[in-house]
C-alpha cells in the first residue's frame, strides 16, 4: 500500500505584487474555466505528475481580520501569502524532488513574486522544503488508494460497462455465472491485450508502517495516561466552556454578494469543488487549547478509524486538512469535496453539525454553540454566511480525475475486488453485476 | 395571539393553501410597471385571494407577486430590499454560475428564453388569475378595472390550459406536496425525526415562522420608529421591536418548462420496440410512477393518509432501486429521506449511524428531505396529445408543457437545492453519470463522460440501460418573485411613490 502524503509551501507575497502574481496564476488555468488548471499548462503541467491527486494556489489574505475586534482584541498583521499545497502518493520529498525536476522555470517564475526568493541564486528544492508548512489534521478520503490506481480502476469500469451491455442481451440477465465468466475472460484479454492494466498494490514502506502503528496506540496509551489529569480538569473546563459560550459575541454578518460571486464563478464545473477558509482563532489560551486538542484527534481518528470512504456520515470528502499558521493564532482549512457548495454545507449541518461545532466553533465568527456540539452549525443562517465569509477563492486547481466522485471512486474498487477476488455465492455475484 | 391556534389565514395569499385546483381557468400576465401612481392605486384596491376558508367555494381569484425590479420600481427602499435573500435579489438568471447550477446550460441557456432571460428582462409583477371554467374573461375584467392599462404595462401572457391535472407527457401531476403544520405540532428537533414525514413546519414556505431548523428564515424586518407606514405590518416574532415585511408572504419561483410530447413517446417507442407495455414500462420507471400516479413502490408509511396511496410510501425498503429507479424522477424531486438512514431503532444504533459505521456503501448519500420541499402550484399548458397519439410520425407539434410554480421560503436551500443537487445531478444518490430522465439537460461532464442515459437497476444483477435519451424538456423563461402577505401588499402599495421616507 502507498500512503498518501502532503505539501503546503507558502511564502508572503512581495509588496505590490499581488496582481501580477494573480495574472501570472491564471494563466495556469483553463481558458473557459475559471479557477480550474489546464492539466497540461506549460508552468506546471499538473497532469504529468502521476502521484498528485489534487493541487492548488491559493492567495491567503485575511480578510476578515478586523472581525476579532468584537472580543476587544486588536488584529494581528497579516501579509498575503501564496500557498501551494497539494496531495500526492508516497513522500513528500521524493514528489517535491520530482516537481523541482519538472517544473522547475515556472515553479521558480511563481515563487519570484514570493519574498526572500530570487530566481538565480535559489535552490528550488531547498526552498519548497524550507516553506513546507504542516498541518495539524489531514483526512485522506481512502488511504492508500493511489492516482495510478484510480485511473486503472476507472477505466476496468468503463470497459466492463460497455462490455456488458453488449453481451447481456445474448447470455440473459439471467445467467449471471456466465456473465461473469465472460467479463473476467474479457478482461483478461484486454490485459493481454496492453488496454487495461490492474497494477498489483506496491509494499507497505516499512518506516510508514511502524510509524503508524506506534502512532495508533501510542495515542491512546498517552490519553490513558493523561486521563486523570483531564478529570480533574473536566469540571474546570466545563464552566469556562459554557461561560466563554454564553459571553463570546456572535457575529451576524451577511457575506458581501460580490464575494460570493468570487467564489461561485469557480463552482460546479466539474462533479468536485474545493474550499479554502482561513480565520483567527478565538482569542485566549482556552480556545486555542480547545482547538489544538480537538483537531489533534480529528487527525487521529481520520488516520485511523475513517480512512475507508467516509468521515462519520459524509461520503464526499476525497482530501481536507487543517492547518495553524501565525504562531497558533490564525487555521487554514482546505477540502476537496463532491456536489455544489449548497448541498456540502447542508450535509454538513445536518449529518455532522456536531463534528463542526467541535472543529470550528473556536474560530471568530462561528455561530454560538452550547456544550462545544450544540447548535452551532444549525443555526443556518449564521453558519452559512460565517463560511462563506471566512472562505478564499482559490486562484488555481487541480483534479487528476475530473468527473468522479470519491463514491465512484470506491464503487470502482468494488468492481476490481470482484474481478480478483473469485469465490462468491449468487447474491455477491449479482451485487457485483449491479455496480458495473 | 396563541399562534398554535390561529394561523393568520386571512392575511395570507390563497396560494399558500390552496391550488385552486377546481378554478380550470386560469391567466399568468406578465406585466411591467408603466405608471407608478396608477400601479399602486390598483394594488391597494386589488381584490387579491387571501387563504381563509369560505362556505361556498370560491368562483375565482387573484394572486400576485413582485421581482425584485418591480420593488424597486414602486420605491420600495434598497435597504428594505436587502433584507431578501441574496438569489432573490440577485435573480434566477443575473448569475452565469447560478445558471450552470440550475442546469440552465446548452438549449435552456437563458438568453435564448422567450421571457426572464436577463436581468433586464425580469417582468416587474406576475399576476395569476384563476377562475371556473368559461369565466375568466369576466374575471379579467373585474380585476382590471379601469386604469390597469395605465398603471401596467402587460409583457406576455403564459399559456395555460386545465387538463385535470394531467400534465402533458401524460402523467398524474400534483401528487407528491408537503403538508404544512400550520398548528405547528410537529418537532423540528433532529432527535425527533429520524423519518420521513410528509408534515412541514410553516417557515419553510412562509415568511415570518420557525422553519425546519427551528429559526426565522432572514427576511425583511422594519423598525416603525423609522418608517410610520410600518406600523400596520405584522410583529416579527423574533424581534419583536421590528415589523416584519416578509411575514405570511413567500418567495414563488417560476419556470416556463417546454416538453416536448411526440419526442418524449417517439423515442420511448423506439426503445420498446413498438410493444405498447413496454413503452409504458419504461416511461413509468423514468417518472417512478404509473401514467394515472400510482407509485412504484408500495409501503405504507406513518404520517400519510392511508387512502392517500400516491404518497404512503418511502423509498427505505428499496435502497439499489429495484423497483424504483433512484435516478427516476419522483425520488429525485423527493427522495422521501429522513434525518437517518433506516435502522435506527435505539441509542446504539443511532450511535453508529452518527459516527458513520454499519452502513452499506450506498447507503446515506442523500440528504435529508425535510430542508428541501417545495410547495408546487404549477399549470400545464399546450394541446393535449395522449401517449398513443404522440408515438405516431405525423403527430401534431404544438406548443406543450409546465409552467412550473412553486412557493419556498428559501430560495437556495429549497428550489435551487432541489434542481442543482436532485433533478440535473449526474451523480445523485450514487447514480452512474445520468441526469434527471424528465427535466435534466444531457450536456457530458467536464471529461467528457455521457450523461445521457438512464439505468434501471435490476434484481437480476445487471442493470437495464436506456443510452442515447435526448432532451425532452427545455426552459423558456424563468424567474424568482416575492408573493407578499396582504397586510405587506398593502405596504408596499403605499409607499410613498418619490421615495421619500414617509416619516419626514
Amino acid at each position: 500500500m502507498t500512503p498518501q502524503s502532503t505539501f503546503m509551501i507558502t511564502a508572503t507575497v512581495r509588496v505590490g505584487e499581488l496582481k501580477n502574481l494573480r495574472a501570472l496564476l491564471a494563466s495556469l488555468n483553463q481558458e473557459e474555466i475559471p479557477g480550474h488548471a489546464n492539466p497540461e499548462n506549460d508552468l506546471i503541467p499538473f497532469g504529468k505528475f502521476d502521484r498528485l491527486h489534487f493541487a492548488r494556489f491559493v492567495i491567503i489574505e485575511a480578510k476578515t481580520a478586523h472581525e476579532i475586534t468584537a472580543f476587544g482584541v486588536n488584529p494581528r498583521p497579516w501579509r498575503p501569502t501564496l500557498a501551494f499545497l497539494g496531495d500526492i502518493d508516497g513522500d513528500r520529498v521524493s514528489f517535491l524532488t520530482q516537481l523541482a525536476e519538472h517544473a522547475a522555470s515556472g515553479l521558480k517564475q511563481i515563487f519570484s513574486y514570493c519574498e526572500d526568493f530570487s530566481e538565480e541564486d535559489s535552490d528550488l528544492l531547498e526552498w519548497m522544503k524550507r516553506h513546507n508548512v504542516n498541518q495539524q489534521a489531514n483526512y485522506v478520503n481512502w488511504i492508500g488508494r493511489t492516482v495510478k490506481q484510480i485511473h486503472e480502476e476507472a477505466a476496468l469500469h468503463q470497459s466492463l460497462s460497455a462490455y456488458l451491455q453488449q453481451i447481456v442481451d445474448e447470455v440473459g440477465r439471467e445467467n449471471i455465472r456466465q456473465l461473469r465468466q465472460k467479463l473476467l475472460s474479457y478482461v483478461e484479454m484486454e490485459k493481454h491485450k496492453g488496454r487495461l492494466t490492474l497494477t498489483p498494490p506496491e509494499p507497505t514502506p516499512a518506516g510508514w508502517k511502524t510509524k503508524n502503528l506506534a502512532h495508533k496506540f501510542g495515542v491512546p496509551l498517552i490519553l490513558l495516561l493523561v486521563s486523570p489529569i483531564f478529570l480533574i480538569i473536566a469540571p474546570f473546563f466545563a464552566i469556562r466552556l459554557r461561560m466563554l459560550e454564553r459571553s463570546d459575541p456572535e457575529l451576524f454578518i451577511r457575506t458581501s454578494r460580490e464575494h460570493i460571486k468570487t467564489l461561485t464563478v469557480q463552482e460546479d464545473w466539474d462533479v468536485s469543488n474545493q474550499y479554502s477558509v482561513f480565520g483567527d482563532v478565538k482569542p485566549g489560551l482556552f480556545r486555542l487549547l480547545t482547538f489544538k486538542f480537538i483537531v489533534f484527534l480529528t487527525d487521529y481518528i481520520a488516520k485511523h478509524i475513517y480512512n475507508r470512504g467516509y468521515l462519520t456520515r459524509i461520503k464526499t470528502i476525497h482530501f481536507a486538512r487543517w492547518v495553524f499558521v501565525d504562531n497558533n493564532h490564525r487555521v487554514f482549512f482546505a477540502s476537496n469535496y463532491d456536489g455544489s457548495h449548497e448541498s456540502y454545507m447542508d450535509d454538513f449541518i445536518n449529518k455532522v453539525g456536531w463534528g463542526l461545532n467541535l472543529l470550528f466553533s473556536n474560530g471568530v465568527g462561528y455561530p454560538t454553540t452550547t456544550w462545544l456540539i450544540k447548535d452551532g452549525a444549525q443555526r443556518e443562517h449564521p453558519f452559512k454566511y460565517t463560511q462563506r465569509r471566512h472562505q478564499l477563492p482559490t486562484e488555481v486547481w487541480y483534479k487528476a480525475y475530473s468527473g468522479l466522485t470519491a463514491v465512484d471512486l470506491a464503487r470502482n474498487s468494488r468492481i476490481r475486488q470482484g474481478v480478483e477476488n473469485r469465490q462468491w455465492n449468487d447474491a455477491e455475484l449479482r451485487e457485483w453485476l449491479s455496480l458495473i | 395571539m396563541n399562534k398554535t391556534s390561529n394561523f393568520e389565514f386571512d392575511d395570507l395569499q390563497g396560494l399558500l393553501r390552496f391550488g385552486h385546483g377546481k378554478l380550470t381557468d386560469t391567466c399568468f400576465m406578465l406585466l411591467n410597471i408603466a405608471d407608478v401612481n396608477a400601479a399602486k392605486q390598483w394594488l391597494s384596491a386589488a381584490p387579491i385571494t387571501n387563504a381563509s376558508t369560505t362556505d361556498a367555494l370560491p368562483d375565482n381569484a387573484l394572486q400576485i407577486a413582485f421581482s425584485v425590479e418591480g420593488l424597486r420600481m414602486l420605491k420600495l427602499k434598497e435597504s428594505v430590499i436587502e433584507g431578501f435573500s441574496d438569489e432573490f435579489i440577485v435573480g434566477m438568471t443575473g448569475d452565469e454560475s447560478r445558471s450552470r447550477r440550475l442546469g440552465d446550460v446548452g438549449d435552456n441557456t437563458p438568453s435564448k428564453w422567450e421571457w426572464g432571460g436577463s436581468e433586464t428582462a425580469v417582468p416587474h409583477v406576475l399576476l395569476l388569475l384563476y377562475a371556473r371554467q368559461g369565466e375568466l374573461d369576466h374575471w379579467r375584467t373585474t380585476v382590471e378595472g379601469e386604469h390597469f392599462a395605465t398603471a401596467f404595462h402587460l409583457l406576455s401572457q403564459l399559456p395555460t390550459q386545465s387538463i385535470n391535472e394531467i400534465e402533458p407527457f401524460g402523467f398524474v401531476d400534483g401528487i407528491s406536496q408537503p403538508t404544512i403544520d400550520w398548528m405547528q405540532k410537529q418537532s423540528t428537533d433532529i432527535h425527533e425525526r429520524d423519518r420521513y414525514s410528509n408534515l412541514l413546519a410553516p417557515g419553510e414556505m412562509v415568511l415570518g415562522y420557525p422553519n425546519e431548523y427551528g429559526y426565522y428564515t432572514p427576511r425583511p424586518l422594519i423598525d416603525p420608529q423609522e418608517d410610520r407606514l410600518a406600523a400596520e405590518l405584522p410583529d416579527a416574532e423574533d424581534e419583536p421591536r421590528l415589523k416584519d415585511l416578509g411575514r405570511n408572504g413567500t418567495y414563488l419561483v417560476i419556470r416556463q418548462l417546454s416538453q416536448d410530447v411526440p419526442g418524449f413517446w417517439q423515442f420511448l417507442d423506439k426503445e420498446a420496440a413498438s410493444d405498447a407495455d413496454r413503452r409504458e414500462q419504461i416511461a413509468a420507471a423514468m417518472v417512478g410512477r404509473k401514467r394515472n400516479g400510482t407509485p412504484l413502490i408500495e409501503q405504507h408509511i406513518p404520517g400519510v393518509a392511508a387512502e392517500d396511496h400516491g404518497n404512503n410510501f418511502t423509498f427505505d425498503l428499496d435502497p439499489k432501486g429495484n423497483h424504483c429507479p433512484i435516478g427516476a424522477h419522483i425520488r429525485r424531486a423527493n427522495p422521501r429521506t429522513g434525518d437517518f438512514p433506516p435502522g435506527v431503532t435505539g441509542l446504539f444504533s443511532r450511535l453508529l449511524k452518527i459516527l458513520g459505521f454499519a452502513q452499506a456503501p450506498e447507503e446515506d448519500l442523500i440528504a435529508s428531505s425535510r430542508f428541501h420541499r417545495l410547495l408546487r402550484r404549477g399549470r400545464s399548458y399546450g394541446p393535449v396529445l395522449s401517449p398513443k397519439d404522440a408515438v405516431k410520425p405525423d403527430a401534431p407539434a404544438g406548443d406543450r408543457g409546465i409552467q412550473f410554480i412553486c412557493l419556498v421560503a428559501n430560495i437556495s436551500r429549497q428550489f435551487e437545492f432541489v434542481q442543482n443537487a436532485w433533478m440535473v445531478n449526474s451523480k445523485f444518490g450514487g447514480v452512474q453519470n445520468e441526469r434527471g430522465p424528465l427535466v435534466g439537460h444531457r450536456k457530458p461532464l467536464i471529461d467528457g463522460q455521457s450523461t445521457d442515459h438512464f439505468n434501471r437497476p435490476d434484481a437480476a444483477g445487471t442493470m437495464r440501460t436506456v443510452c442515447h435519451l435526448p432532451q425532452f424538456v427545455t426552459v423558456r423563461g424563468g424567474g424568482y418573485f416575492f408573493m407578499p402577505g396582504l397586510r405587506a401588499l398593502k405596504y408596499i402599495a403605499a409607499t410613498p411613490a418619490n421615495g421619500r421616507d414617509s416619516a419626514s
